[in-house]
């Protein structure tokens, strides 16, 4: 066997998320104009701000144009073909499993997320998002006694609406982009998490997103909120069963950090990537951004990125508060024909300001793999400090590797530091770890762990193994 | 234990190896030198099975086997180590991982049950001694940063964890500082037996003070011109290449 194709195999794993689960859907017609958004915000029994904020969202949206910058190609998406809400018909109440449609309950075992508090990993709290709505959110007892909040957020904007009111849309503001102004319009779940001043969150808070429908789109919106004093780690997964049409998904994160406080934000993406030829597959157009609004908050962002037939997706830090600390780490993993655009802003405004941008892109295939990044240093920011690492690896040579970095100064104290290399995976190598008798796709799949390890090492425990199986899925592969 | 036939190799078409015949009898050492270009490095190259040369004529035996069509990894958990001239770094592998993965190999191989972290440990620890080597190199990335020295006494490391009975050691003893030399040699020595061949490669007579060959054959554009016993190193050190091999 040749030695591109142990790589092939290696790569070129099939997807063992692709199922679909057979449950009744209570859906609402295709298209998008105010009556659908009044019908999802009623369906949801929204107070009336919310409606407002839907509906300027949509107004301002209708006058924007999507953007073309990404090094991403793809047909028109029709946005009036596409359903904008979709939810299992038995309506469960969220305290109870019991209700839960089984058949959900049984997808998500599949997935490996039993919701069943008993089977769940003790420290590891999950809201479980199947299309449009939240099925079950675990552990919120336990949550409730350290005072934290974590429900759906439709929940919160009925139970807190001080708090979502306060909140939402102060990060991205509802007119931010055009997938974030969509977004705003109709999302029609995801989560929120409130830790109250000076609050350890007790255990890791996880969403897993399904989508299953397969016309519908997501459209999720996290919100967390970290007080004082606090500090939280969040975990969230995606899978999709394959179709061969496009789904999209587009989300909106937003994270607050007060003095003080500390986000961890963890992301482990496995989208369906389409198959082989491009056909099918979630496009995956999100906008996730956090606020470092108090003194010494940290927020840090870590992902790995291995489906979606397209990503497009930068989360970002603000850093507001003297002395707080923004930190993206990366893996994007790229194959057949998928696309993706990635990376960070990190935008200083407070004094000594610090951020970290360490930046992994795997390409195999035919794919095309972008990093994007900008670090804006404001007037005020003295001593701001950032440094980023962009590492590209190719798999093969049909693949491609870019790096788009931006910076803008306007402080001459900050100090910046870019390094940025690409490398092909060696046949040197290769042959080095064969001669010590591995085999050729444990030679590959080590070098590659090896490539990934900085970012893999800032995931928390749980997401840290999912992550490395979830590469070795990827990586693993008959050869021959 | 290794018997090469009439060994022709190419490298992107154009032929390296021009017929090359040797025998190496478990408990020999041979030490094989030439000048740079010689085809050196290709022939252990060849014998561990590196895809990028194709052998066009000829053949090679290990043990009787012809392994001609065995991958570099198979050879490998036959028990071939090449000690490279010049070792690749691999971000991100910690060298203890990689050795464990390499000893587990060969042990899975003979039917042998794997170590755990715990027992590799152990055992690897152990050997660091052969070559006096601090145990801060066990967690650092393979080969990553490390000096030149420092390569090539973890090949050595290397090779003690794994225990080959035929090893190929490339240039080993360059770009060794005379201290170094000392160590890396009493590491080989040590653990050379009688049931293992090596074959030394070198252009120096240097390391064969330390090390004494059986038999040493001078490779010059791809063929031994000349063979003999370790004497053949002191006429090659005082004499030169060219004279040594002109005299024929
Ligand atoms: N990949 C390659 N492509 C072309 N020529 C090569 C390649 N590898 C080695 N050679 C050539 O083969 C000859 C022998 O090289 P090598 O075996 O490395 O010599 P030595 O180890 O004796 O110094 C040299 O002339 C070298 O340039
Ligand atoms: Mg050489």
């Amino acid at each position: 066997m040749s030695e591109t194709d142990a790589l092939d195999s290696v790569v070129s794993q099939p997807y063992k998320y692709g199922f679909k689960t057979e449950v009744e859907y209570e859906e609402f017609p295709r298209g998008l104009n105010e009556d659908i958004i009044r019908m999802i915000s009623e369906k949801k029994g929204e107070p009336e701000f919310m409606l407002e904020f839907r509906l300027k969202a949509y107004r301002n949206w209708l006058k924007m144009e999507e953007p073309t910058w990404p090094n991403v190609d793809y047909p028109p998406v029709d946005y009036n073909n596409i359903i904008y809400y979709s939810a299992p018909k038995k309506k469960p109440t969220l305290d109870s499993l019991d209700e839960v449609d089984p058949a959900i309950l049984e997808t998500y075992e599949k997935l490996g997320i039993p919701l069943n508090e008993q089977k769940l990993l003790q420290n590891v709290a999950v809201d479980a998002v199947f299309d449009s709505v939240s099925v079950a959110t675990t552990f919120r007892e336990k949550l409730a006694e350290a005072g934290v909040i974590f429900c759906s957020i439709s929940e919160a904007v009925k139970d807190y609406p001080d708090l979502i009111k306060k909140y939402i849309g102060s990060v991205v503001p509802a007119n931010d982009n055009f997938f974030a102004a969509l977004n705003s319009a109709v999302f029609t779940d995801g989560s929120f998490c409130y830790i109250p001043k000076g609050v350890a969150c007790p255990m890791e808070l996880s969403t897993y997103f399904r989508i299953n429908n397969e016309e519908s789109g997501q459209f999720e919106r996290t919100l967390i909120v970290a007080e004082e004093g606090s500090s939280v780690s969040y975990l969230e997964g995606c899978t999709a069963p394959m179709f061969s049409k496009n789904q999209l998904h587009a989300a909106v994160v937003e994270l607050v950090a007060l003095d003080n406080a500390e986000i961890r934000y963890s992301t482990v993406q496995n989208w369906y990537s389409g198959d082989k030829n491009g056909v099918g597959g979630i496009y995956n157009f999100v906008t996730k951004r956090g606020i470092c609004k108090g003194v010494n908050s940290k927020i840090s962002w870590t992902q790995v990125e291995t489906g979606s037939a397209i990503t497009w997706k930068y989360p970002s830090v603000i850093l507001q508060g003297d002395n707080s600390i923004g930190e993206f780490y990366s893996v994007a993993v790229t194959n057949d024909k998928m696309q993706a655009d990635t990376g960070t802003k990190m935008i200083h405004l407070g004094k000594n300001t610090r951020s970290t941008i360490i930046s992994k892109g795997i390409s195999a295939g035919e794919s095309n793999n972008s990093y994007r990044g900008l670090v804006k240093i404001g007037k005020k920011a003295d001593g701001a400090r950032n440094y980023s690492v962009c590492d590209s690896m190719l798999i093969g040579d049909q693949c491609g590797a870019h790096t788009f970095p931006y910076i803008e100064s306007a402080n001459s104290t900050a100090s910046i530091e870019h390094e940025a290399t690409t490398s092909k995976i060696g046949e040197d190598q290769i042959f080095y770890l064969q001669q010590r008798g591995l085999d050729e796709e444990n030679a590959v799949s080590l070098i590659i762990n090896g490539f990934v390890k900085e970012v893999f090492k800032e995931l928390p425990m749980e997401f840290a193994v999912e992550a490395t199986k979830l590469l070795s899925i990827k990586l693993e592969g008959s050869v021959g | 234990m290794l018997q090469i036939k009439n060994l022709h190799a190419n490298v992107d078409g154009i032929e390296i190896l021009k017929g090359i015949n040797l025998e190496i009898k478990a408990g020999e050492v041979h030490a094989i030198m030439g000048p740079n270009g010689s085809g050196k490095s290709t022939l252990s190259k060849v014998i561990a099975g590196h895809p990028a040369y194709e052998v066009t004529e000829g053949e090679i035996l290990f043990e009787g086997t012809n392994i001609e069509d065995l991958d570099a990894d198979e050879r490998a958990r036959m028990g071939i180590f090449l000690a490279f001239q010049y070792p690749v770094e691999i971000p991100g592998v910690s060298n203890s991982m990689l050795m464990r993965q390499s000893y587990n190999a060969m042990r899975r191989e003979h039917g042998e049950e794997e170590l755990d972290p715990l027992e590799f440990d152990d055992y690897v620890r152990g050997k660091l001694d052969l070559v006096e080597m601090d145990p801060k190199f066990l967690d650092r990335s393979v080969n990553d940063g490390f000096s030149g020295g420092e390569k090539k006494r973890n090949e050595i490391l290397q090779m003690a964890v794994l225990n080959p009975k035929m090893a190929l050691l490339d240039e080993t003893d360059s770009g060794l500082d005379i201290d170094a030399l000392r160590i890396v040699s009493d590491g080989i020595n040590k653990i050379k037996s009688k049931d293992k061949g090596v074959l030394l490669v070198t252009h120096y007579q240097r390391i064969l003070n330390y090390i004494t060959p059986d038999f040493v054959h001078v490779l010059k554009g791809g063929r031994i011109v000349k063979s003999g016993g370790k004497e053949l190193a002191h006429q090659l050190e005082d004499q030169g290449y060219e004279e040594v091999v002109e005299a024929k």
